[in-house]
């Protein structure tokens, strides 16, 4: 009598036992990730609200600070993260067709992508701190003779700037760290043959995740890079 | 599976639109268009986000009611905190905390 063939055929080591079947239990974990992720805009909304405050109060300010900011290297960084978010995308697709190689080169894809983003985004700062762009005691801000002339700039203001600046960026690269190690715990995992097309949720959620914080950076790149560029 | 699956050509296409979306609004800010530039950095950005969250993110295939409605809930509670605060600050007189 245990060896029933539907009871066999419905249980797989992935399932936890408190879930009817496989698909009920996905379902269960995306709806979780979609909740979590909902939190999570509101984390990054207080900064997004403070952000349009402060902007609407200093605008001559914001838009001096942003011109201090290397716009190639935003638009550059840009395009890194939407390249990580395809290779994410295509490893989620490589889990649903059980390709375990190419989930697992994906996935490293990713993870480089990733470090690539931090790696350009550690020179952004690097040079703030070269300038005396970054809020504090060093601070110092020389405003360009030729923009801006009818407008008094507050350097004052331009701290609230780069203080939003670097919370932004910062919590960003810091969900960055997370998702880097996250791949690389799934990445493990991948090549020990854990994920294929009958389980690959933690591949999705992660994915879910990556794909989140990539919109955040869509968002970032326009709202800090490109305030006010026009010559 | 009632999981869908999307077809590489999506994937790539959805890519293409995303990469060329970032190089219009890069550029188009060096163009003056008066109080329209922001406006049309953030129109892009929603664009490529909605790009993301329907074939990336998978939610125009979801199976389940109860995504879409955390995303719509998630959606609202951030315009609900923007709008509320800029009536209130867009309001007062300038500079006055």
């Amino acid at each position: 009598m245990s060896d029933s063939p539907a009871i066999v055929e419905s249980h797989n080591p992935a399932q936890q036992h408190h879930f009817a079947d496989m698909e009920q239990q996905r379902q269960a974990a995306s709806l979780g990730m979609w909740l979590f992720l909902a939190t999570e805009v509101m984390f990054f909304g207080g900064m997004f609200c403070a952000y349009l405050i402060y902007r609407y109060w200093y605008y001559p300010e914001f838009a001096a600070g942003s011109k201090t900011l290397d716009i190639w290297l935003g638009a550059i960084n840009t395009g890194v993260l939407i390249c990580s978010s395809l290779t994410v995308a295509l490893s989620v697709r490589a889990a649903q067709f059980g390709k375990r190689k190419l989930l697992v080169t994906l996935l490293v894809a990713t993870i480089l992508l990733g470090l690539v983003f931090l790696g350009i985004k550690g020179v952004e700062w690097a040079s703030k701190f070269e300038e005396h762009h970054v809020p504090g005691y060093s601070f110092h801000f020389e405003p360009q003779a030729h923009s801006h002339s009818n407008a008094e700039i507050d350097p004052q203001r331009i701290q609230i700037f780069f203080s939003l600046y670097f919370a932004m960026t910062g919590i960003h690269a810091l969900h960055m760290v997370i998702g880097v190690g996250l791949f690389a715990v799934l990445t493990f995992y991948a090549w020990k043959g854990r994920y294929g097309a009958a389980y690959y949720t933690p591949i999705e959620n992660a994915g879910l995740y990556w794909h989140f914080v990539d919109i955040i950076w869509i968002y970032l790149f326009p709202l800090l890079y490109l305030i006010d560029r026009k010559k | 599976m009632s999981e869908h699956i999307v077809s590489i050509k999506l994937y790539y296409a959805i890519w293409t639109a995303l990469l060329l979306l970032t190089g219009i609004t890069a550029g188009v800010a060096f163009i003056d268009l008066g109080p329209f530039n922001t406006v049309v950095a953030l129109v892009i950005a929603t664009l490529k986000a909605v790009l993301v969250l329907l074939f990336f993110m998978h939610l125009k295939y979801a199976s389940e009611k109860m995504t879409s409605v955390v995303v719509i809930s998630a959606i609202f509670w951030l315009l609900l905190l923007l709008a509320l605060s800029l009536a209130d600050y867009s309001t007062r007189p300038l500079g006055v905390s």
